[in-house]
């Protein structure tokens, strides 16, 4: 019998597309919206992912994620090192300024200071040049992205295209004279600015002036050292915040979740997804049963148990179900893929397509229930109505 | 006492049907009798019971009241699944629209009742494709219903009927939808292929011109058997 539940199904083409194509959709929005979501939200904590090497990232109690700099006095990087459990901790300067680029206009970036001794906390990539670079006179590294468009030079002739800044081009942070010394490749940040690296005590210089400078003060705990008690104990001895990277990703995405309105966005353009791929996939396969109620019934008739006839809608439901949801997943897979070098943000983990696959079976179960419901009322001596 | 010897037995049966703000008695205490060998037609104006009563016979209807006894099984008092059993077993049907699921090729259409019996796919295709060539459509047997002619598709709706030797074949209008010389090769087959001493044919119909064919007619009016009669032609 499931031979013949194949064949009513598939071989009306055009519903069968119709039902496949209403799960596609659904299954579609359903991953490809959430995924530009956590892309979104992942380049919020972007900074902390680049800057990989550190256990723990201190900070003032007050700061609420990682664009929000509070700055400490200096000397909070010295009461830090001398908390039991580290091995080293390192100063880190973040903070916004303004570049004037070639044609006389401002642009504002994002100022990373890296500590002078070790430049620890620098670029996950150099593209072109070196890290060490940065110790040469007036040395940054700018991110290709902001060297390519935001902070690129003017086209030589009207209506071309701007040309990137390359090494040796300079630039003028704070009235202060900058020189390109490499190019690196980082995550594209939420505000997708610029991102200029120097060192720690060079971007003091640059940095507008104020009595404190300290942004952040990145430790790496002593091997065999539990990471979640040293960020306490730096908590409990320096009075600090201290979280670990896992930790401080969390405090900046759930600041994105409850002070922005990108998750009610985006959660509304799911939730409509969802519904409307519901009812389309639902409302199609609720259809095809009716108009094959006619059918159930003679099988009915002949001797069909309500058992078999569950196990076959069912058996539709799954088969449609599993061909819309590996199409919708695999057009969001290729929307991504697709994308990958553009601005748009997109991350696709696994626990999406638990999330999709979940929304699509929901869809299928719904549909089947009500067609379900209608198969078992049904009354076999309707095939002898005209 | 149930005669066992009878295809069916029907005694008394009271059908009615609620349809919310009145009551329909469609059968009125039906009695009547169909034997093995026997060719029954049930005729009667539209709305005097006929299809009600083939549908109690056929046990896909519970009547109110009254005996059906089919082949000595009151079908009242079988539960579901046996009711399901026996019918997939004993009952072959013929509808006036044919009833072809129309995504299955002819073949597989006429293996339905294997299948429900539990035969495998393949063994019931062969099957279909030997009871198929008995009808007359040996070339036809991977087409589509919507790809026959009215004719072929009844006489795929009577391989499907008869593939499971059944011991009853029902058939409401069977030839209503087809042309007079049509309907006479339909009634022919029907009669020389799903009839013999040990099996029932009951059918439900207004065409005068198959009359010939039955063994005898019962006229039905209002809810009652108001006459069963010989055919005039006989065989």
């Amino acid at each position: 019998m499931n031979y013949i539940a194949l064949k009513m199904l598939i071989g009306d083409r055009g519903k069968y597309l119709g039902i496949v194509m209403g799960l596609t959709f659904a299954s579609l929005i359903m991953t490809q919206q959430p995924a530009i979501f956590l892309g979104l939200m992942s380049r919020s904590y972007s900074f902390v992912s680049d800057v990989g090497l550190p256990d723990i990232w201190v900070m003032d109690p007050k700061v609420q994620f990682v664009d929000d700099v509070k700055p400490m006095q200096d000397t909070e990087l010295y009461r830090v090192r001398g908390v039991a459990g580290v091995a080293w901790a390192v100063p880190l300067y973040k903070g916004l300024i303004k570049a004037r680029l070639y044609d006389g206009t401002f642009q504002t970036c994002n100022l990373i200071g890296l500590d002078d001794a070790t430049l620890i906390g620098g670029p996950p990539a150099i593209l072109s040049g070196k890290l060490e670079d940065l110790r040469r006179s007036d040395g940054v590294i700018v991110d290709i992205e902001g060297a390519k468009t935001k902070l690129a030079k003017a086209p030589e002739s009207a209506g071309g295209n701007p040309i990137p800044l390359t090494i040796g081009d300079t630039l003028e942070l704070n009235d202060r004279r900058a020189v390109v010394v490499g190019i690196a490749k980082n995550t594209r940040t939420f505000q997708s600015q610029p991102v200029i690296y120097t060192t720690y005590n060079r971007a003091l210089l640059y940095a507008p002036r104020e009595r404190k400078l300290l942004s952040f003060v990145i430790v790496k705990a002593k091997p065999g050292q539990n990471i979640d008690e040293l960020a306490l104990r730096i908590n409990r001895t320096t009075g600090l915040a201290a979280y670990t990277q896992e930790q401080f990703k969390a405090l900046t995405y759930n600041y994105f979740l409850k002070n922005t309105g990108i998750p009610i966005n985006f959660g509304i353009s799911v939730t409509l997804g969802f519904i409307v791929g519901a009812a389309i996939a639902g409302q199609t396969f609720y259809n095809f049963t009716l108009e094959n109620l006619r059918q159930f019934g003679v099988l009915k008739a002949m001797g069909t148990s309500n058992g078999v006839l569950l196990r076959m809608i069912l058996l539709q439901a799954v088969l449609v179900g599993s061909i819309g949801y590996g199409m919708g997943v695999g057009l969001t897979a290729l929307f991504g893929y697709a994308m990958r070098n553009t601005i748009l943000a997109f991350k696709f983990p696994w626990q999406l397509l638990v999330f999709s696959g979940m929304g699509v079976s929901m869809i299928c179960v719904f549909a089947a229930l009500l067609s379900i419901r209608k198969v078992i009322m049904l009354e076999p001596a309707v095939v002898f109505k005209g | 006492m149930i005669d066992k010897s009878l295809a069916v037995f029907c005694q008394q049966i009271v059908k009615t049907y609620d349809t919310g703000s009145q009551k329909i008695t469609a059968l009125q205490g039906i009695d009547l009798e169909v034997h093995l060998g026997e060719l029954m037609m049930l005729v009667g104006p539209s709305g005097c019971g006929k299809t009600t009563l083939i549908s109690v016979m056929a046990g896909i209807l519970d009547q109110d009241s009254g005996i059906c006894s089919v082949f000595g099984e009151d079908l009242l008092k079988l539960k579901n699944h046996e009711k399901l059993k026996f019918r997939a077993r004993n009952i072959g049907f013929v509808f006036q629209s044919y009833n072809l699921l129309p995504t299955l090729s002819a073949a597989e259409n006429v293996s339905i009742p294997l299948i429900i019996n539990g035969m495998k796919r393949q063994q019931a295709a062969r099957k279909a494709a030997e009871v198929l060539a008995l009808v007359g459509l040996a070339d036809r047997t991977e087409s589509l219903p919507s790809e026959l002619s009215g004719g072929q598709q009844q006489r795929v709706a009577i391989a499907r009927a008869m593939i499971h030797s059944p011991r009853l074949i029902v058939c409401d209008e069977p030839t209503s939808a087809l042309d007079h010389e049509t309907g006479q090769h339909v009634l022919e087959l029907l009669k020389s292929v799903a009839l013999d001493s040990s099996r029932a044919l009951v059918i439900v119909t207004h065409d005068a011109r198959i009359f010939e064919f039955a063994d005898r007619i019962a006229q039905m009016d209002d809810g009652k058997v108001i006459r069963v009669q010989q055919s005039r032609v006989e065989h």
